[in-house]
This record gives structure tokens, C-alpha cells and sequence, in this order.
């Protein structure tokens, strides 16, 4: 068992050697390096969180046809050093009639939101927090965090537009959390675990080609719980300035930047897991763990990158639509997503892989189609109501 | 039992990090209060009332519907883990379920519950 093969474990065992040698007893030392390996994974991933700020800075002007941060070293890659220097040194303001302690709590459970749901992201075979067999709903769990943060920064600030940014955004994240439940429900059947490595390894064949319209409703359903555009009525720059995180200033506002786009990137790591085989290509996860990790990097990332190509590019949605396609369109949809797939699964249960994989995945477009049809003949009649009504105002002018 | 010990050390390390960071920040940085920096911001005008106010029950309703499904729609994670296992009876079974919530959603549709008004 080399260092290349296995590394975590090597260095773990060479950690308690060097522990227990120093008189430690053997679950102290085990915590102790739990404790480490937590440190190691967190920091990392704040250190991927600078990055990310630069990334997401240098795409967004590209898309809006720009350059982005290009003077502060190369490429501008030290800029957001230089962001962190400057919210550090900022004076921290609380306004006179906030709630000081709930208004305080809220950026740090923002922030640790987030970093626990690293806890069950496998990197590789081996490689991982703590392998739950309760992985997703483990995931709905932690992102509860997130939401109850939101509304007590909301709600603690003393400020209308926080209440009503905050007030949005909880409406958003939980009324989108019901489509995100049922279809984290189609990985687990198929992989007949919850366990997130459980579901990776179930992946000979990319559940995406097993449920596309899932792993669409999933994407869907994340941009919601992230509350980025178009699903950003919480924050709505145009009319509520930013929404719930109005009233902070330096590291405190600092901590839910940071946690919103570590957040999408971490959902971009859950779409790949769930639906693109995770830390699985070609093989590659056999070499060599850090392959396998260099993989699922490189996955999160795609999904990260799509997720910002969505919102740079949609508008907003107002809030009572955004609603109401949830409900009436998403939620329904998801349900009989999640029926089609169970009936699908036991009628095509021990026929041969090609066949499994293509009755699966035309059934997925069948009903993506129908859908689209319902809602467009809908709308169409929707429509010709509404325009009905101009053309009888038109005759009484 | 030992995998929630870790996954406790995530929650403190989670709240380490952010902790440490605001603490670092509330350090080095200045404190020059006044009261026209306490005031509530918004947008150079002056805060007319309260700001914690009653807001449109419509959101509550949103609450409530989603605590229903939230909760029904749990129980099926241990069908689902199962399915491959149990053929076909309860295949059956879950859509009857799964129908079920949906007449739910169809009663809060037609009471006019999703309605914006």
C-alpha cells in the first residue's frame, strides 16, 4: 500500500505511530487526526473558495464583454487576495436596532452550512469524509442550515428590504427543495443506497443517460436553493440593493459571498455525483486517487461553469412566477418523474443493459415532452384569453 | 457511532473557520461608531415606521404546503433504497403514495392556496 495508491490512509497510519508514540491513547489520536484531516479538507476548500471568487469575477466580464481583474499579478489571479485584505480592515457596522446576537450567528452558520456538506462528498474510492448511508438526505439537512441563516440575517437586521429579500428567498429555497428531494430520489433507486460513494460506484452507467429530465430538474431545483439568477428575486440588486445581506459590511458580508459561491460550487460537485458518475472516468479512478480527485474537480467545476452561464445570461423572475412554476409545473413533473421511473425499473428489471439504458431514457424524454406540450397548450390558451380581452378593449376605443 | 464523531468535527471545524475569520476582521479593523452609521440603509432615505413588520400571509402558506410535502416525501427515501428488492407490489405501492400527494397538491391548487393574490 503506497502513498499513491492509498493516501490517506498511509498518512493516517503514520500520524497515530507518531501520536500514540507520544503517549497519546489510540482514540484520542484517532480524533486528533480526524480533526487534522477535517482541518485540511476545510482549508483547502477556503483556499478553492479565493479562487473561485476570481474565476467567477474574470467570466462574469466576459460575459458582459469585459475584461475583468487583469492588473493585481498575473491575470488578476491575486485580486481576491487583495479583496480579503480590504473587507479584513473594514470597519464592521451593526445597525441600532438589530437583533446583535442572531444578527452576529447568522454569517458564520451561512459559511459552515456549506462546509459540512463536504462531510460526505466522496473525492475518491477511499477518500472521503465520513461515508453516511444517509448521504442524501444528509445533503437536505445541512442545506437547512443555509436557509434558517438566511432568514435570521433577514429577520435580525431591522431593515424592510432584508425582511422581504429574506422572506423571498426562504419562500424560493423551501418551495424548491420538494422537486430536489424527489429527484435525488432517482439516483437512489437506482444505486439502492443513499450513500452518496454508494451512488458513484453504481455508475457503470451515467444516470444521466437513465434519467436525463432528473438531472435537469436537479439543476433547476439547485440554482433555486442557491438563489442565483434567474431564481435571485431574494437579492434583486435593482429593488432590494442586496436583498437579506443588506445591512452587513466587511467579513461579515464577506462570509455569505463566500458561502454563495462555494454553495454553487459544491452543487456543482452534487450534480456530477448524483447523475455523472462523480470521481468515475474511464477508469481513471483506479489509477490513482488523485486522478480521481483531479476528476471530480474538474466535474464540480463544468457544473459550477453552467450554473453561471444560466445566471449571467436569464433574467429575473418575479417571485409569484417563480412560485408558481414550481408548483404548478416542477413539483408535478418531479412526482411523476419519480412514478414513471419506479414502474420503469421493475418492468425492465433483468433485460440486458442496452435495453434497460434506452427504455429508461426515452421514457424520460416521452414525459419531458408531454409536459412541454401541456404547458404550451396552457399558455397558449392563457394567452389568447388575455389577448381576447385587448381586442374587446380595442373595440371600445 | 464514530462516523457522526466526524461528522461533528465538520461542525466545528465549519464554525472555526468563519468564527475565526470574523473575529480576525473585528480586530484589525476600526471602530468609529456614530449614530448616522447605526441607521437602517435604505438608499439615503429615512426609515418611515417599523421594520419588523407583518408581511403577506401568502408566504406562510407557501411554508405550510412545503412542510407537508417535505415530511410525506421523506418517507420515501426507504422505499426507494429498497425498491430494487421488493419487485413490483411495491412499485405499486409507492404510486399509490406518490398519488396521494399528488391529490394534495391538486385540493391546495384548487383551493386556490398557489394563487398570488
Amino acid at each position: 500500500m503506497s502513498f499513491w495508491n492509498d493516501p490517506l490512509k498511509v498518512a493516517a497510519d503514520w500520524l497515530l505511530g507518531i501520536f500514540t508514540g507520544w503517549g497519546l491513547p489510540e482514540i484520542a489520536a484517532q480524533i486528533l487526526i480526524g480533526f487534522l484531516g477535517v482541518l485540511l479538507l476545510i482549508s483547502v476548500l477556503m483556499l478553492l473558495d479565493i479562487f473561485l471568487v476570481w474565476v467567477e469575477r474574470k467570466v462574469v466580464s466576459r460575459f458582459q464583454d469585459r475584461i475583468g481583474p487583469n492588473r493585481v499579478g498575473p491575470f488578476g489571479l491575486i485580486q481576491p487576495f487583495a479583496d480579503i485584505i480590504k473587507l479584513l480592515i473594514k470597519e464592521d457596522t451593526t445597525p441600532g436596532g438589530a437583533d446583535k446576537v442572531v444578527y452576529n450567528i447568522a454569517p458564520m452558520l451561512s459559511m459552515m452550512s456549506v462546509l459540512i456538506l463536504w462531510a460526505v462528498v466522496p473525492l475518491a474510492p477511499r477518500i472521503l469524509g465520513v461515508d453516511l448511508n444517509v448521504g442524501a438526505l444528509y445533503i437536505i439537512a445541512a442545506g437547512a442550515i443555509g436557509t434558517l441563516s438566511i432568514i435570521m440575517a433577514g429577520w435580525s437586521s431591522n431593515n424592510k428590504f432584508a425582511l422581504i429579500g429574506a422572506f423571498r428567498q426562504v419562500a424560493v429555497m423551501v418551495s424548491f427543495e420538494i422537486p430536489m428531494l424527489t429527484t435525488l430520489l432517482i439516483p437512489t433507486i437506482f444505486a439502492g443506497s443513499m450513500g452518496l460513494s454508494a451512488i458513484t460506484e453504481g455508475q457503470n452507467v451515467w444516470y444521466v443517460f437513465l434519467a436525463p429530465l432528473g438531472a435537469l430538474i436537479f439543476l433547476i431545483a439547485a440554482i433555486a436553493e442557491l438563489g442565483r439568477a434567474p431564481f435571485d428575486m431574494g437579492e434583486a440588486e435593482s429593488e432590494l440593493v442586496s436583498g437579506y445581506n443588506i445591512e452587513y459590511s466587511g467579513m461579515k458580508f464577506g462570509m455569505f459571498y463566500a458561502g454563495e459561491l462555494l454553495h454553487a460550487f459544491t452543487f456543482g460537485g452534487f450534480w456530477s455525483i448524483m447523475f455523472f458518475g462523480g470521481y468515475r472516468f474511464l477508469g481513471l479512478e483506479q489509477v490513482s486517487p488523485f486522478l480521481a480527485i483531479a476528476v471530480i474537480v474538474f466535474k464540480a467545476f463544468i457544473g459550477y461553469w453552467i450554473i453561471m452561464w444560466v445566471k449571467y445570461t436569464l433574467l429575473r423572475i418575479r417571485i409569484d412566477h417563480m412560485l408558481a412554476f414550481n408548483w404548478k409545473f416542477l413539483t408535478p413533473l418531479a412526482f411523476t418523474l419519480l412514478m414513471v421511473i419506479a414502474l420503469m425499473n421493475a418492468l425492465l428489471a433483468g433485460t440486458s443493459t442496452w435495453f434497460y439504458v434506452s427504455g429508461m431514457f426515452l421514457s424520460n424524454v416521452l414525459l419531458a415532452w408531454i409536459a412541454i406540450e401541456i404547458a404550451r397548450s396552457y399558455s397558449r390558451k392563457e394567452r389568447e384569453k388575455m389577448e381576447g380581452v385587448k381586442r374587446v378593449v380595442e373595440a371600445h376605443h | 457511532m464514530s462516523q457522526w464523531i466526524y461528522i461533528g468535527l465538520f461542525f466545528i471545524v465549519g464554525l472555526i473557520i468563519p468564527v475565526g475569520a470574523i473575529t480576525v476582521a473585528w480586530i484589525l479593523g476600526p471602530k468609529k461608531s456614530n449614530p448616522i452609521k447605526k441607521t437602517t440603509y435604505e438608499c439615503g432615505i429615512e426609515t418611515v415606521g417599523e421594520s419588523w413588520v407583518q408581511f403577506k400571509a401568502q408566504y406562510y402558506i407557501f411554508a405550510l404546503v412545503f412542510l407537508i410535502f417535505d415530511v410525506e416525501t421523506v418517507f420515501l427515501f426507504p422505499w426507494a433504497v429498497k425498491l430494487g428488492q421488493l419487485g413490483l407490489f411495491a412499485v405499486v405501492e409507492g404510486i399509490i403514495f406518490i398519488l396521494i400527494l399528488i391529490a394534495g397538491l391538486v385540493y391546495t391548487w384548487r383551493k386556490g392556496m398557489l394563487e398570488w393574490a
